[in-house]
């Protein structure tokens, strides 16, 4: 047990919060520091199990990015070591994407697990973050502006009729509501990250600035620790006067770098976090080490926003997709392969036209991760590899345009080349079913009155 | 004077998604005089950046020196949003390529 801990809380008021995964089911919770987590008196256990890295397409077609059997472990750690210390535990997010269908699954783990324990009754509190797009469509009938980020243009009716589905993020207000209620067990829809940590806080009467400057730095778990150890299980602890955060796992620090460095992770600027009702200005936050493994943040500043504004997550579904591949090992070849994919673009163009499908090629081993931002593409590698995708509305469209794009590269005509008996090498002659083409069709902001009402919450049981 | 490659001076080098609209890079230093030194540099000033990714000023959204963390931060406009068909860095996690052989000058 570290240091620190042994010498119990660091001040008569605090609360503490152990966070055992940054994005609960992605990949399993190592339970060594977890377990150790558990034996610091924490006052909750909560996690974060949502992020749009995993693109457009679960939100668009409504699945998680991973297996049921991951989410399945990851929630009963979570709620054994809950129901064993008598502290509520808190899970934001549900399933990837946070829509009603995750949030479902998840209440429907915790009940199953409930079962299979023979738990004692306990209260489950979740709520909704889905929004229906007819809302969304009278607002922009009505003039009522949905807002891009991010240089998007204000959210049209193409657009909207382009999206699947979309959720709100929801601030510290459900969460408060549900703690309010007496929940024990509170599975959240979309949710800022650290609204999650902060609401039990807010709640407690620890300072807003404190509080969610405290969720931003547990919500990752041990990304803020080093060195680098994904999955481990962080303790944080907040006071009147400042936040603690300490690694579980003994071969992991706090220190100022890592925190301070995590503070600024996956964000454009490190210095504004922002969650419904306002911001926090982070800009004269001070790090200090604290103990050998905890580090002691103080000073951000809370902003409360002048209206309401929610921030709106959207994927819309662009079509079925097949996918190919082939090598090209001929240097000539490979200094004009996009004579070749012109080709094969061509090809695809005199079958369908030049409307109602997509093909992509990527060419791996000259510009494939970075496109014409990659300043090396002028000198590409001995081999390359090409990934051809194809979208269209129906699979078999999509389907024989991918099939067309792959194979008729083999049959680029060149006119220098050797090689006469193929233009490339199939490492497969097929071409492959993937996931449909989704994209993100929402990424603004909308007004609203109160902040709940998007995010209805409901109360029910679990347990003998 | 033969200088260093970026690679070869600073701690971390990353980039990651800002959302799903951009892309965001953390150049980390161990130690102040590490930063200092590249910070009185222009190696990885807007224009720097630019230059590298062939982008233009209008695609940086933020640009900023973190001493908290010893970094060296900033964002651009991701060339589609994340996971759209032909993207191929879903999570935005490889695009810093680029900055590992950055020629620091000796100061």
């Amino acid at each position: 047990m570290p240091a620190s801990i042994q010498h119990g809380r660091s001040a008569d008021r605090s609360l503490r919060i152990v966070c055992p995964n940054g994005h609960l089911g992605f990949a399993p919770i190592k339970v060594g520091s977890f377990h150790i987590g558990c034996r610091c008196e924490p006052d909750l256990i909560c996690a974060d199990s949502g992020s749009c890295d995993v693109g457009p397409v679960p939100l668009g077609a409504d699945i998680s990015s991973s297996p049921l059997q991951w989410q399945v472990d990851d929630l009963e750690e979570m709620l054994l070591a809950s129901r064993r210390l008598g502290v509520p535990m808190i899970v934001g997010s549900a399933g990837d994407t946070g829509t009603n269908s995750r949030v479902d699954l998840f209440v429907g783990i915790i009940r199953e697990l409930a079962h299979k324990h023979g738990l004692a009754r306990f209260r489950i509190g979740y709520f909704y973050s889905e929004v229906e797009r007819e809302a969304l469509r009278r607002r922009i009938v009505a003039g009522t502006s949905v807002a891009g980020l991010d240089g998007r243009p204000p959210l049209d009716l193409a657009t909207l009729d382009a999206t699947e589905r979309v959720v709100a993020m929801a601030g510290i207000h459900p969460y408060i509501k549900l703690l309010d209620q007496g929940a024990d067990v509170i599975i959240g829809g979309r949710s800022s990250d650290c609204a999650i940590f902060a609401a039990p806080a807010i709640r407690r009467g620890f300072p807003r600035a404190l509080a969610y400057f405290y969720g931003k730095v547990l919500e990752c778990a041990s990304f803020c620790a080093e060195p680098y150890a994904g999955k481990e299980s962080v303790l944080g602890e907040i006071t009147m006067d400042d936040v603690k955060i300490t690694a579980l796992l003994p071969e992991q620090r706090c220190t100022v770098a890592s925190v301070a460095g995590h503070a600024m992770y996956e964000r454009a600027n490190p210095f504004f976090e922002h969650f419904l009702g306002g911001h926090i200005d982070m800009g004269e936050c001070r790090y200090e080490q604290y103990d050998e493994r905890t580090v002691r943040l103080t000073g951000p500043r809370y902003v409360p926003a002048s209206e309401l504004r929610v921030k709106l997550e959207g994927a819309g579904k662009i079509g079925e997709r097949y996918v190919g591949i082939i090598g090209v090992r001929d240097p000539y070849t490979i200094a004009n392969i996009d004579l070749v994919i012109a080709w094969a673009r061509q090809q695809v163009a005199e079958r369908f036209g030049n409307s109602g499908y997509e093909v992509h090629f990527t060419v791996y081993g000259r510009d494939g991760i970075l496109g014409e931002r990659e300043p090396l593409r002028a000198t590409p590698a001995h081999e390359v590899g090409v990934i051809v995708q194809g979208v269209a509305s129906t699979k078999e469209v999509a389907e024989e345009v991918c099939m067309i794009a792959t194979r008729q590269m083999f049959y680029a005509r060149l006119p220098q080349v050797k090689g006469t008996a193929g233009g490339v090498a199939f490492l497969l002659d097929e071409v492959m079913r993937a996931s449909p083409a989704y994209r993100w069709t929402l990424n603004h902001t909308m007004q609203i009155d109160d902040p709940l009402e998007l995010f209805p919450t409901f109360l029910t049981e679990a347990g003998a | 004077m033969a200088g260093r490659r970026l690679s070869e001076i600073a701690k971390t080098i990353r980039s990651k998604n800002a959302g799903v609209d951009k892309i965001t890079f953390d150049v980390i230093f161990p130690d102040r005089a590490t930063y200092d030194r590249v910070r009185a540099t222009d190696v990885l000033s807007v224009a720097a950046i630019c230059r590298i990714f062939g982008v233009s000023a209008a695609q940086i959204t933020d640009h900023v020196e973190f001493d908290p963390a010893l970094a060296i931060k900033f964002t651009m406009y991701r060339r589609m949003s994340s996971g759209s068909p032909g993207d191929a860095d879903i999570f935005g996690s490889q695009q810093y390529g680029p900055l590992l052989d950055i020629e620091v000058p000796e100061s």
